[in-house]
C-alpha cells in the first residue's frame, strides 16, 4: 500500500548494478579500448565512451520510470548513475592494483587511462564519477521531458553518433562533390576517424532536434493542406516524389563511389533474401533456418550453367540471362522439395529440419561425390559477368543496377502477394493452421507456395552473388547467413516489408561500414536481439496490425470483466 | 434422409481409440446437441465431421454424399463450417480480416459483402470493433467473432464446439440466444456443450456421449427429465 509514495530504492540500486555489470563487460571484452580509437566528436568523446555513457543514460532513464514523483525520478536516476560510476571506479582500481591480464586480456593500463581521462587514479576517478553520475541524471531528465521533445533529442543524439561513426565515409563521398566538401569540412575534425568537430556536432544536434520538433508540430497541418489540394495537384506531387526517389536511386552509385556502392550491393543482396524469408517466416509463420540453402543453390546453378572454366565436367557456358530463369526454377523446385517432408511440422521441429537441410546442401557442395560437377571445396571459378545492352556488369557501380532491379521486383511481388488472397491465407495459416484449414485453405498448397516463393527470392540473390564475385565456394554459404537474414527480419519487424529494408541497413549495411568492429559483430548482434525482444518486440518498422496488437492495449477502453 | 449423418465412426489418436462407434443424425433445420463430460470425445466427433481427423471405420455423410473423399479444407465448400473450441480466431488479424477469412471459400464479392453486413447485424459489437486486432477482443467478443466468421461462408450446418467456454453467465445467454436466431434463419446446428442445461434448453434433440460411445439419445425434453442425465450432467440429485 505505502509503496505508492515511497522511494523505490530497490529498483534504483538494481538498475545501477545492472548498468555497472554491462559497463564492466563492455570494458573487459575490449570494446572501450578498441572503440576509443574512433572519435565521435573530435577531442571530446570517443565511441568507447559513448557506449559507456549510453549505458548509464539508459539505466538512468529506466530508473526514473520506476518512481512516482519527479523529484524521486531525478534522484533515483542520480543514484543509479552513482552506483554505475562506483562500479566502474572499482574496476579501474582493481585493474590498477592487481595484474588481471593473465585471464582478462583487456584489463590493461590503457583501459585505466581511458576510464580516468588520462588523469591518473585519484583525480581521474573523480571526473569519472562526476560525469557518469551526471549522465545518469540526464537519463532521468530525459524521462521527465515530454515525449515529443524526448523523441527529438534522442533522434538528434543518434544522428550525431551516426555521423561521427561514418565520418570518414561521408568525407570521402563529399570530397567527390567538389565545392560541397570544403563547405562542410568544418563539420568534421581533422585527420582520419576523428569524428565530428565540436561545432559540427552541436550544429547537427540542434538542426536535427529542431527540425524534428518543427515537423512534429507542423506535420498535421502540412498533411491536411496536401489533402485539401485538388486531386491532380496531389497526383503531381506524388509523381514528383517518386521521380525524386527514382532519380536518387539511379544516381546513387555515381554519388557514393566504389566502396560505398559495394556496401549498398551487399546490403541489397541481404535485403533480397530478407524479402524472401519474410514471406516464409513473416507472412506464413514457417520458421526456416536453412534458408541459405536456396542462396547456395541459386549461386551454384548459375555457376555450373555459365562458368567458362573447363574444369567441371558439366560446364555449359550459357548466357547469364538464359541461365537466370532456369536457376530460379531450380530454386523453386528445391523449395517444394524441402517443403514436402516438413508439411506436418510446426515451430521448433520445422526449424530443426530446415537447419539440417541447409547444412546438407553446404556439405553436398563440399563433398567429393559432387566434386566433378560443382568443384568441391575449390568451388566454381571463372563465372562471367553478365552483359546488359552491351554494358558488362562487372563493377559494383554497374552490378548495383542489377541488384536494385532484383530488389524492386521482389518488393513489388511481396507487396502484391501480401494483399492478395494467397497473402491472407498465409497469415491465417500463421495464426492457426487447423482453423485456416476449416475455412477452406489448402494447407499443402499454401505452405509449398510460401517455401517456393521464398526460395525464388533467395535463389535470385544467390545468382547475383555468383556473378558479382565470379567465384563461389561452399564456405560462402554457412549457417550464419541464414541466421543473419532471420535476425534482419526480426529486427526490422516480422512480416513487415519496410522492416526488411531497415533490418538490412542495420544488420548488413552497418557492419560493412564498421569493419574494424567486426570481432564484436556477433556480440552486438546478440545484445541487439535481446534488447529488441525486451523493449520493442515488434521490430523497428513493424507491420501495422502487429504494432497495434502489442501496444494498443493501453488505449482500448476498459472491457467487461469477462475477458 | 438426414442432412448430416454419422454412422458408426471409430477415430484414433495414434493408438488411442477415441471414438468407439459413434452414430448420430442431424435433420435439416434442427439444433442438435452433443453433451458429455471432459474427454468423452465431443470435440473429436466434430473434428472427424469437419475432416481434420479421418475415421478408421464408419462414414460421415452429408446430403447423402460420403465426405471421406474430401480433404479437410474442402469440407467447407460442401456447406459445413466449424467454430472450434477456444474460438481459434486469427489473433493478429483485424476483426474485418477475420471475417474475410471466413469467406475464403466464397468468391462472389457482393455475397461476401452481404454476409459481412449480416454478421454485423447479428453481432453489432463486432462492427464497433471492426478495425481492432482480434487478439485484443474480450472472450465474449472473440466467441462472437468466431461465430460471425463461420457464418461468412453461408454454411448449411454450423458445428459449434463449446461456445460457452470461459464466458460469464450473461454472455453465455447472449451467445445461446444468438445461436437460436442463427438457427431460425435457416442454419442447421450441431452444438457440443458441457453446459448441458443451456444446451438442452435450445436444442430439439440431444445425444449423450460417454468415453467415445453414444449412451443416450432422445428429445431434449426427455433428456432433461432423464434421471441419469440429471445426475451426471445437470447437477441434480
Amino acid at each position: 500500500m505505502s509503496t505508492q509514495n515511497q522511494f523505490n530504492w530497490k529498483k534504483a540500486i538494481q538498475l545501477g548494478a545492472i548498468a555497472g555489470i554491462v559497463g564492466i563487460l563492455i570494458a573487459l571484452v575490449g570494446m572501450v579500448e578498441t572503440f576509443d580509437k574512433r572519435d565521435i566528436v573530435a577531442g571530446a568523446i570517443s565511441m568507447g565512451w559513448t557506449m559507456l555513457l549510453l549505458t548509464v543514460l539508459v539505466a538512468g532513464y529506466f530508473s526514473a520510470s520506476h518512481q512516482t514523483s519527479n523529484l524521486f525520478r531525478l534522484s533515483a536516476s542520480g543514484i543509479t548513475g552513482l552506483i554505475f560510476s562506483l562500479i566502474m571506479s572499482l574496476l579501474a582500481l582493481l585493474v590498477e592494483n592487481f595484474d588481471l591480464r593473465q585471464t582478462l586480456v583487456n584489463a590493461s593500463p590503457q583501459l585505466i587511462r581511458i576510464l580516468t581521462f588520462e588523469n591518473g587514479i585519484p583525480n581521474g576517478l573523480i571526473s569519472l564519477i562526476a560525469i557518469t553520475t551526471i549522465f545518469g541524471i540526464l537519463g532521468g531528465v530525459l524521462y521527465v521531458t515530454p515525449s515529443k521533445i524526448r523523441k527529438a533529442i534522442s533522434l538528434g543524439l543518434s544522428i550525431v553518433v551516426l555521423l561521427g561513426l561514418l565520418e570518414d565515409i561521408i568525407q570521402v563521398t563529399l570530397a567527390g562533390l567538389g565545392g560541397a566538401s570544403s563547405a562542410l569540412a568544418w563539420m568534421f575534425g581533422r585527420g582520419a576517424q576523428s569524428g565530428l568537430s565540436i561545432t559540427g556536432a552541436i550544429v547537427v544536434f540542434v538542426v536535427v532536434t529542431a527540425s524534428n520538433l518543427l515537423w512534429d508540430v507542423n506535420a498535421p497541418k502540412i498533411n491536411s493542406q496536401v489533402e485539401k489540394m485538388p486531386a491532380n495537384r496531389q497526383r503531381s506531387l506524388r509523381v514528383l516524389g517518386y521521380g525524386l526517389i527514382i532519380l536518387v536511386v539511379l544516381y546513387l552509385p555515381t554519388l557514393l563511389g566504389l566502396y560505398l556502392t559495394e556496401v549498398v550491393n551487399v546490403t541489397g543482396l541481404f535485403i533480397l533474401m530478407g524479402l524472401g524469408l519474410n514471406i516464409v517466416v513473416g507472412f506464413a509463420g514457417l520458421l526456416d533456418l536453412g534458408y541459405v540453402a536456396f542462396y547456395a543453390i541459386g549461386a551454384y546453378a548459375v555457376g555450373v550453367l555459365t562458368t567458362l572454366s573447363g574444369e567441371l565436367s558439366t560446364s555449359l557456358g550459357w548466357n547469364f540471362w538464359l541461365a537466370l530463369p532456369v536457376c530460379i526454377f531450380l530454386c523453386v523446385m528445391a523449395g517444394v522439395v524441402l517443403g514436402i517432408p516438413v508439411l506436418n511440422m510446426r515451430g521448433d521441429y520445422l526449424a530443426i529440419v530446415t537447419l539440417g537441410f541447409g547444412e546438407i546442401i553446404r556439405i553436398l557442395a563440399l563433398s567429393d561425390f559432387l566434386k566433378p560437377h560443382i568443384g568441391g571445396s575449390q568451388g566454381i571459378v571463372n563465372i562471367p559477368a553478365p552483359e546488359f545492352l552491351g554494358v558488362l556488369l562487372n563493377k559494383p557501380q554497374t552490378l548495383y543496377y542489377l541488384i536494385v532491379a532484383g530488389c524492386i521486383l521482389a518488393l513489388f511481388i511481396s507487396q502484391r502477394l501480401r494483399d492478395s488472397r494467397l497473402g491472407r491465407s498465409w497469415k491465417a495459416m500463421r495464426e492457426d493452421e487447423d482453423v485456416a484449414q476449416a475455412m477452406g485453405i489448402n494447407l499443402v498448397a499454401t505452405k509449398l507456395l510460401a517455401f517456393a516463393t521464398g526460395a525464388a527470392f533467395s535463389g535470385l540473390s544467390g545468382t547475383i552473388l555468383a556473378v558479382k564475385l565470379g567465384t563461389i565456394y561452399p564456405h560462402s554459404f554457412a549457417l550464419l547467413i541464414s541466421i543473419n537474414v532471420l535476425s534482419l527480419i526480426i529486427v526490422g519487424g516480422m512480416g513487415s516489408i519496410p522492416g526488411v529494408f531497415v533490418g538490412g541497413l542495420l544488420l548488413a549495411g552497418m557492419p560493412e561500414l564498421l569493419r574494424e568492429f567486426a570481432e564484436y559483430r556477433l556480440l552486438i548482434y546478440g545484445a541487439l536481439l535481446v534488447v529488441m525482444m525486451q523493449v520493442r518486440p515488434e521490430g523497428f518498422w513493424p507491420e501495422e496490425t502487429h504494432k497495434r496488437e502489442l501496444h494498443e492495449n493501453e488505449h482500448i477502453p476498459a472491457q467487461e470483466a469477462t475477458s | 434422409m438426414s442432412l448430416l449423418s454419422i454412422e458408426n465412426i471409430h477415430t484414433y489418436y495414434g493408438n488411442i481409440h477415441a471414438l468407439k462407434g459413434v452414430s448420430l443424425n442431424v435433420e435439416k433445420g434442427e439444433i442438435v446437441t452433443l453433451i458429455g463430460a471432459n474427454g468423452a470425445g465431443k470435440t473429436t466427433t466434430l473434428r472427424t465431421i469437419s475432416g481434420l481427423l479421418k475415421p478408421r471405420e464408419g462414414k460421415v455423410t452429408f446430403n447423402g454424399e460420403d465426405l471421406a473423399k474430401y480433404k479437410s479444407h474442402e469440407v467447407i465448400y460442401k456447406g459445413i463450417c466449424m467454430v472450434p473450441e477456444g474460438r481459434g480466431i486469427f489473433a493478429r488479424l483485424t476483426v474485418t480480416e477475420n471475417l474475410e477469412m471466413g469467406a475464403y471459400s466464397r468468391t462472389d464479392k457482393t455475397e461476401i459483402q452481404n454476409n459481412m453486413e449480416k454478421a454485423f447485424t447479428i453481432f453489432p459489437r463486432l462492427k464497433e470493433r471492426r478495425t481492432q486486432v482480434a487478439g485484443t477482443l474480450s472472450g465474449g467478443e472473440q466467441q462472437m467473432l468466431a461465430m460471425g466468421r463461420a457464418l461468412m461462408s453461408n454454411p448449411n450446418v454450423l458445428l459449434l464446439d463449446e461456445p460457452s467456454m470461459g464466458l460469464a453467465p450473461v454472455l453465455v445467454e447472449l451467445i445461446f440466444d444468438t445461436i437460436q436466431d442463427i438457427n431460425k434463419s435457416g442454419t442447421t446446428i450441431l452444438l457440443v456443450e458441457q453446459n448441458a442445461l443451456m444446451a438442452l434448453g435450445i436444442a430439439s434433440r440431444g445425444y449423450v456421449l460417454q468415453t467415445g460411445q453414444i449412451v443416450l439419445s432422445d428429445s431434449a425434453e426427455n433428456l432433461k427429465k432423464n434421471p441419469t442425465v440429471q445426475k451426471a450432467y445437470l447437477g441434480m440429485e
